[in-house]
């Protein structure tokens, strides 16, 4: 498999902010890379410097082995690219818009009709066709942008938070719609901030105040980070919650849910046993204590509170 | 099909869905000529007048008859309060009041001379100069004459009729000759505003609404952009300019001595240089709103220094030397010498050159400073 997107000690400042810190990571062919982070993480301004719409700072972005500084035009021509935030004609209909793009990337007419009725299906976007695209929905949005951005078959497309804002049904197909692309070959980058979506993704890098704080395998990712998790239900949840964060044993604990994460020392051997001891000796009655696979968003939990705020932030990430 | 074609395609459905451009395409240009064929003219008509009459004679009754069929002043309810003049200057209902005094006829018969009160309202100071000297004009004459005819009938004809001296300023008003001075500029103006304010918002507006940056990643070059944009913007100039030259023609019946050809390559050039110079404000703005207050700072000087209203060589002259940086003052010379003189490029060539160079060096900036780029 070759390398989509080389990324090396990528910077982007805006005036002295420094929204992009040297970040590196590479995106594999054919691959779904999921770009994590909470908010205002940096995200889209990394995905900005990989299409060419922003020049990065410092540092080197390759698409395809294309430099961005000097071929952009050629790396245009490659990808596929749904920004965050609805950037569509709202005064053109859904089919003007995706006609209208298209043509910029010059797909071929012969084929086209026969292209867009088969993206239509798949995202069922029959019903919305003929309206203009500023009176749809967020959910009818992101699918018209989603068709917009992959019609033309690009090996490439990056996907800014596709997900946000749609109902858990268009969320799903959305998901089915990447998997696809995936199968048939198409690198496939794509952020959220919703933790458990990476679960989806061959492949994860995680951005943290500017910063790439881990990257790996979803599974890697739980190994690495946040392994000795607990699960704990109980009517007390606060009380619960106070003793287990007062405890040497534990590193983290936070309500999740309607239930207690508890991450506990790496050191531990058996840590569903010994949160159970501690909160017996706290006289808390519990309804189950388990250890549990960590989610994304344990991860995440764990690797923030280790890299805290972006004053304390140590060099790198560890990926 | 080439990408600038649908650019061109797309940009002609953003203007027939938005109103506002309509209007802006449309209806302003329209508006502006008419107005500024009529109002800004400096031909005086129908300016309302108040009249108290004091006399009630058959010469003051006179003498408000003139008032009323004089082609210049339009009549207003006379009024039957000295203080109702006022009131009505204030409101701006009446431009001018007369005020005839009650001893009028008297002094007419006695051909001694009588005191009329006039009272102007000078906000508008052009117009209410003008209409006040032939308001004069009508009273001094109007007077003279009755006072003639007195004479006559009394025998007194040895005595010298009192002067019959007309307000020089009357011959201020060029009559319809302002027309055709002002309708060719404001053609000039009507290019100017238009094809800035659409150039001025072509970039910017995609920019804000946020489309540019799903324009911007495709493989879309530069030139196909641009052109793509700025292409309806010229078209639509056109048919303006075309509208506009009609209506000076067939509805205010300017003389138009010159070539056609002359004057439509010559609006080419001015278009050219308008939309470069309105992309070059478009990129390098953030907002729409900072946009159009840009081109609003620019237009404003150009007009007031191109010659539109003022002759340039009534300029302080420092000023005069700023004009030379003013694409429309090449322009308005260039339209204003095809329209009323038939100037060809014999006389005409410095001007072309200099409008000509201002469109090549505002286009190129235009260009330059676009990058594919958010
Ligand atoms: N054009 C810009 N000018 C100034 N600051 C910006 C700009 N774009 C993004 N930022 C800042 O950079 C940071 C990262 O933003 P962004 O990349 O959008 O984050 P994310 O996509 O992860 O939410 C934020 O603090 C944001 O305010
Ligand atoms: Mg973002």
């Amino acid at each position: 498999m070759g390398v989509a997107v080389q990324v090396d000690g990528l910077v982007r400042k805006f005036g002295d902010f420094i929204a992009v810190n040297e970040v590196s990571f590479e995106v594999r062919e054919g691959e779904i890379f999921g770009f994590l982070g909470p908010n205002g993480s940096g995200k889209s301004t990394t995905i900005r410097c990989l299409c060419g719409l922003l020049l990065p700072s410092a540092g080197t972005v390759a698409v395809h082995g294309l430099d961005v500084r000097r071929h952009a035009e050629e790396i245009r021509a490659q990808i596929g690219y749904m920004p965050q935030f609805f950037s569509l004609y709202s005064d053109l209909s859904a089919r003007q818009n995706i006609e209208f793009y298209a043509a910029m990337y010059g797909v071929p007419r012969a084929g086209l009709q026969q292209r867009m009725g088969e993206v239509c299906e798949r995202l069922e976007l029959g019903p919305i066709m003929e309206r203009p695209a500023g009176n749809l929905s967020t959910g009818w949005r992101q699918r018209l942008a989603l068709a917009t951005s992959i019609l033309h078959r690009p090996p490439l497309v990056f996907l800014d938070e596709p997900t946000s804002g749609v109902d858990p049904i268009t969320r799903r197909m959305f998901w089915e719609v990447i998997d696809d692309l995936a199968q048939d070959g198409t690198t496939v980058f794509v952020t959220t901030h919703v933790m458990d979506e990476a679960e989806h993704c061959t492949r994860l890098a995680m951005m943290h105040y500017g910063r790439l704080i881990a990257q790996g395998s979803p599974d890697e990712m739980r190994s690495r980070h946040a392994k000795n998790m607990v699960e704990v239900r109980t009517g007390k949840l606060w009380d619960t919650l106070a003793v287990l964060q007062a405890s040497d044993a534990v590193v983290e604990a936070v309500v999740f849910g309607d239930a207690i994460h508890a991450e506990c020392h790496a050191a531990l051997t058996n840590p569903a046993q010994t949160v159970r001891e501690v909160l017996r000796s706290a006289r808390i009655s519990v309804e189950s204590v388990a250890a549990i696979q960590p989610t994304m968003e344990d991860v995440f939990v764990s690797l923030a509170r280790r890299y805290g705020h972006p004053e304390h932030v140590a060099a790198g990430g560890d990926g | 099909m080439l990408r600038f074609i649908q650019v061109i395609k797309k940009e002609f459905i953003h203007l027939r869905r938005d109103p506002m451009a309509l209007r802006l395409v449309i209806v302003a240009p329209i508006i502006q000529l008419i107005m500024f064929g009529y109002a800004a003219t400096h031909d005086v008509r129908n300016v309302p007048v108040a009249v108290f009459d004091g006399d009630r004679s058959a010469e003051s009754r006179q003498l408000i008859e003139e008032i009323e069929h004089s082609y210049y002043f339009h009549l207003i309810q006379t009024a039957d309060d000295p203080r109702d003049i006022e009131r009505r200057l204030q409101s701006g209902e009446a431009m001018i009041g007369v005020q005839i005094p009650r001893d009028f006829q008297r002094k007419i018969m006695r051909g001694t001379p009588a005191q009329i009160g006039l009272y102007v309202d000078g906000t508008d100071s052009n117009t209410s100069g003008v209409a006040t000297a032939y308001m004069l004009g009508i009273l001094r004459q109007g007077a003279a004459s009755m006072q003639i005819r007195q004479a006559r009938t009394e025998g007194r004809l040895r005595m010298a009729p009192p002067s019959v001296s007309v307000e020089p300023r009357v011959w201020y008003n060029i009559d319809l000759s302002s027309i055709n001075f002002m309708v060719p500029g404001v053609f000039g103006l009507i290019l100017l505003v238009l094809t800035v304010m659409l150039g001025g918002l072509s970039i910017v507006r995609e920019r804000e609404t946020g489309t540019l940056e799903q324009l911007l990643v495709t493989p879309l070059k530069i030139w196909e952009l641009l052109l793509g944009k700025l292409v309806p913007f010229a078209l639509v100039a056109t048919l303006d300019a075309s509208v506009i030259f009609l209506l000076a023609l067939g509805w205010f019946h300017v003389v138009f001595r010159g070539s056609l050809t002359l004057l439509v390559a010559m609006a080419l050039v001015f278009l050219v240089n308008n939309l470069g110079f309105g992309l070059l404000i478009s990129t390098l703005s953030r907002t729409q709103q900072q946009a159009q207050l840009t081109a609003f700072l620019f237009i404003m000087p150009s007009v007031l220094l191109s010659g539109f209203f003022f002759p340039i060589a009534n300029m302080p002259v420092p000023m005069q030397y700023v004009t030379y940086l003013i694409p429309l003052r090449y322009f308005l010379e260039i339209v204003r010498g095809i329209f009323l003189k038939g100037a060809g490029i014999g006389v005409l060539w410095p001007q072309m050159l200099a409008l000509t160079a201002f469109a090549i060096a505002h286009f190129a900036a235009g260009i330059a400073a676009f990058r594919k780029r958010l």
